[in-house]
């Protein structure tokens, strides 16, 4: 498969898997609402999932060089200690973390 | 199969959330004051949009002509709206920074349209991930969209294409807007909102594309920003502790796949995840522990959304 056709593949499944997702509650969704288990799920899957990701997404900011673990370290420090003091302010959190992580990066 | 899928489906919370911007977390703040306070919320509109139809459009506020709802539309989304502007430029100069084509960037904007799964893409098809491994997280990471339908005014647009885009572009931020507002959405209006939404996320990232083209050399570390998303995101999703079993549960997940499976930990981590929740249930059922008492809601009282 050439790299276009590849890039293209991965577009048309993200559009089509997204689609669905975004569509198909409207049709069948509403009678499962009162399911337990849906419930339950509902409230156990969200905290789990993200952390998953955020760890593994710091697994790749860090990628395979060691340097790169101080700095990694500090930016989420600063990330999570912003987000907390600074009023839950997404952007802003992120915004600190980021510039924290680039710079710590570059200058080091 | 079907139905293991169908209940893998129906489990994701809808406080997940992992998505582009500030409006993420708001969300499911207002989704939660939504399916509280509604007493009329969305009725099948896509069985029977005739009757949904009817009952709405009398509740909107002094509507002015149609070209003003747009514009009004296009007003609601300047808030939320802020903050998809940068990470739309960190995504567009992550795509040319992991040596894909600029075209990348507008394409899986204007086709997929959900911010954390493009930023995830990047990644992945950088690294010429196998097709199934990218559907699967895919898959998984838009799952939260399928609460979307709950409060979304989707039954005020009748047009079959329009109905079609408004479904498309059903992003965070216009789960969040609508159901801060309920009843006083028209079609124009909701257009409006999400054709803006779109325009930021597309333009933010094409702004990106060109800055990454005029910089002398790649910004190595911009990747941190969807790291740092997601760490506020679960923060903001963990805020009692009745949240600490499905953390560690993660933790243990992601332990084990990194050690047994590191070439595909996300994958492995997010489905053993779901396997172990779903032990949890069995086992909580076995103790006899109560079903969760109100399905309706499944908010935590603990929670206090700031």
């Amino acid at each position: 498969m050439s790299e276009t056709a590849y890039l293209l593949a991965v577009m048309v499944i993200g559009f089509g898997i997204t689609f669905a997702l975004r569509a198909v509650p409207f049709v069948i969704l509403q009678p499962l609402r009162d399911s337990p288990l849906v419930a339950q799920m509902s409230r156990w899957m969200p905290v789990g999932i993200l952390a998953i990701l955020a760890v593994s997404t710091l697994r790749s900011s860090i990628g395979a060089d060691l340097a790169h673990v101080l700095p990694a370290a500090v930016a989420t420090a600063v990330t999570v200690l912003v987000h907390l003091i600074g009023g839950r302010r997404t952007l802003l959190s992120v915004g600190a973390g980021t510039a924290t992580f680039v710079l710590l990066v570059n200058l080091t | 199969m079907i139905a293991g899928m169908t209940e893998m489906l129906n489990s994701v919370g809808r406080r997940s959330a992992p998505d582009d911007a500030p409006g993420a977390a708001s969300c499911d703040t207002s989704l939660d004051v939504a399916s509280d306070t509604d007493p009329d919320p969305v009725l099948d509109p896509a069985v029977v949009p005739e009757a949904a139809a009817v009952a709405v459009p009398d509740a909107a506020p002094p509507a002015t002509s149609p070209r003003g709802e747009f514009v009004t539309g296009m007003r609601l989304s300047f808030a939320a709206g802020l903050g998809m502007i940068p990470i739309g430029v960190a995504f567009g100069m992550l795509v040319v920074q992991a040596g894909l084509p600029w075209w990348v960037a507008p394409g899986l904007s204007t086709l997929v349209f959900a911010g954390s799964v493009e930023l995830l893409l990047v990644g992945l098809m950088a690294a010429a991930t196998p097709l199934a491994t990218i559907a699967v997280t895919v898959l998984l990471v838009n799952l939260r969209h399928v609460f979307y339908a709950f409060s979304f005014p989707l039954h005020v647009v009748r047009h079959p294409l329009a109905r079609f885009y408004a479904v498309h572009a059903l992003i965070d931020e216009a789960c969040a807007v609508t159901a801060s507002s309920p009843g006083t959405w028209t079609a124009k209006r909701l257009l409006g909102l999400q054709v803006s939404f779109h325009a930021y996320w597309v333009g933010g990232g094409l702004i990106g594309v060109l800055l990454a083209s005029v910089l002398p050399g790649p910004v190595e570390g911009l990747e941190f920003a969807l790291c740092a998303l997601f760490l506020t995101l679960t923060l903001d999703a963990c805020r009692s502790r009745a949240q600490v079993p499905s953390l560690l549960l993660a933790g243990l997940s992601l332990s084990l796949a990194l050690v047994l499976v590191p070439g595909a930990a996300l994958f492995a981590a997010l489905t053993g995840f779901m396997v172990l929740l779903l032990l949890r249930s069995l086992l909580a059922r076995r103790r006899g522990d109560p079903a969760p008492s109100a399905p309706h809601v499944p908010s935590d009282p603990e929670v206090e959304h700031v």
